[in-house]
């Protein structure tokens, strides 16, 4: 395999959805390329970081509108049956 | 508002119909017994849907690579949505309570707007309570309820920014480029920064993402949506999700590049 092959399989392989000889066939470049060995690292961390970092809070006041706007949908639908 | 007005509604529906009338302390018990009733049923917790990424955590964090595993829909969200179809407004409200979060992380993360993000959030819960009655269950709710809210967040870019987002935009090959910067990052790079400055750079590198990459990259490895399921939500090809996935995290792991190097910071 050569690092042009390593990239294209990269999603693959970062999900554990390839192959086994396949994945094989890449830790094996893998173990002897460093290049590729960082960039497989790196967009590992690149996920990781996207993954941990702090989660988008809802805002009380967003929360309440939202709510609001769903019993008013709710009291009209009710309305109507 | 919590479930308890949606509740009120329906049990006073009851009440009447029965002819039975009762001391409002008594129907208020009963009302909250409806809910904790529905709950129960469902296996409902109080507290929403935490650790949703945990199964894309779990992964990153093992050794050996494994697939994602979609498990962000617990197996009571059937029932709900029957109970919700057959006019259950309690148990609608509890699948808000469950989703609106993630609804309004994934509008936050596409459009990079509050206002924007709080109309999409709105949006795909009116649409999907108006139109419930077509939602046919061939996808699961959630699936459903993304997608509507995908579509919104993305008029809300077409509508900013006309000329710019194109979902048939050609797309270029970023592996010739990848080869360009390579540099070790250490072990725990986003350590070296505080956490509202790297929530900073997140955003801008993620912000700086063409949406037609974004999106799929937020799908996939924040919300851990499965590539099939991706595919559906986008209409687009199983193929196409993975092509503009890997794109987009070798695009992300350029961009962040410049920041996590070692030779950056030592």
């Amino acid at each position: 395999m050569n690092c042009k092959k390593v990239i294209l399989e990269l999603t693959s392989y970062l999900d554990g959805a390839i192959d086994t000889s396949v994945r094989i066939d890449l830790e094996q470049h893998l173990a002897r390329c460093t290049d590729c060995r960082l960039v497989v690292d790196t967009t590992r961390k690149t996920i990781q970081i996207f993954c941990n970092s702090e989660p988008v809070p809802l805002p009380e006041d967003v929360r309440n509108r939202l709510h609001t706007a769903l019993l008013e949908r709710f009291r009209r639908n009710s309305k109507t049956i | 508002m919590g479930t308890a007005p949606v509740a009120i509604q329906e049990s006073s529906k009851k009440s009447a119909s029965e002819g039975t009338p009762q001391h409002p302390i008594m129907r208020a018990i009963r009302r909250l017994s409806t809910v904790v009733k529905i709950m129960v049923r469902c296996q409902i917790s109080p507290v929403g849907f935490p650790g949703a990424l945990l199964g894309a955590k779990a992964l990153l964090s093992a050794t050996d690579p494994k697939p994602l595993p979609s498990t962000i829909v617990r197996e009571d969200e059937g029932q709900l949505v029957s109970a919700a179809k057959a006019g259950d407004a309690a148990a609608f409200e509890e699948l808000v309570n469950r989703y609106e979060r993630k609804i309004f992380r994934l509008g936050m993360n596409i459009t990079q707007n509050k206002e924007d993000a709080e109309d999409v959030m709105q949006e795909a819960f009116l649409k999907s309570f108006k139109n419930l009655d077509h939602f046919q269950g061939d996808s699961r709710f959630y699936t459903w309820l993304v997608r509507i809210a995908v579509n919104e967040a993305l008029m809300k870019l077409r509508k900013r920014r006309p000329n710019q987002v194109s979902i048939d935009e050609p797309l270029t090959n970023d592996e010739d480029s990848v080869f360009r910067e390579i540099e070790d990052w250490g072990p725990s790079p986003e350590q070296r920064f505080a956490q509202t400055e790297l929530n900073t750079i997140l955003n801008e590198v993620i912000g700086d993402l063409d949406p037609i990459f974004r999106v799929v990259f937020l799908l996939r490895d924040v919300e851990g949506v499965s590539t099939e399921e991706t595919a559906q939500i986008l209409g687009i090809s199983v193929a196409a999700v993975k092509s503009r996935l890997l794109r987009a995290r070798l695009r992300l792991r350029q961009k962040l590049n410049k920041y996590f190097r070692r030779s950056e910071t030592q």
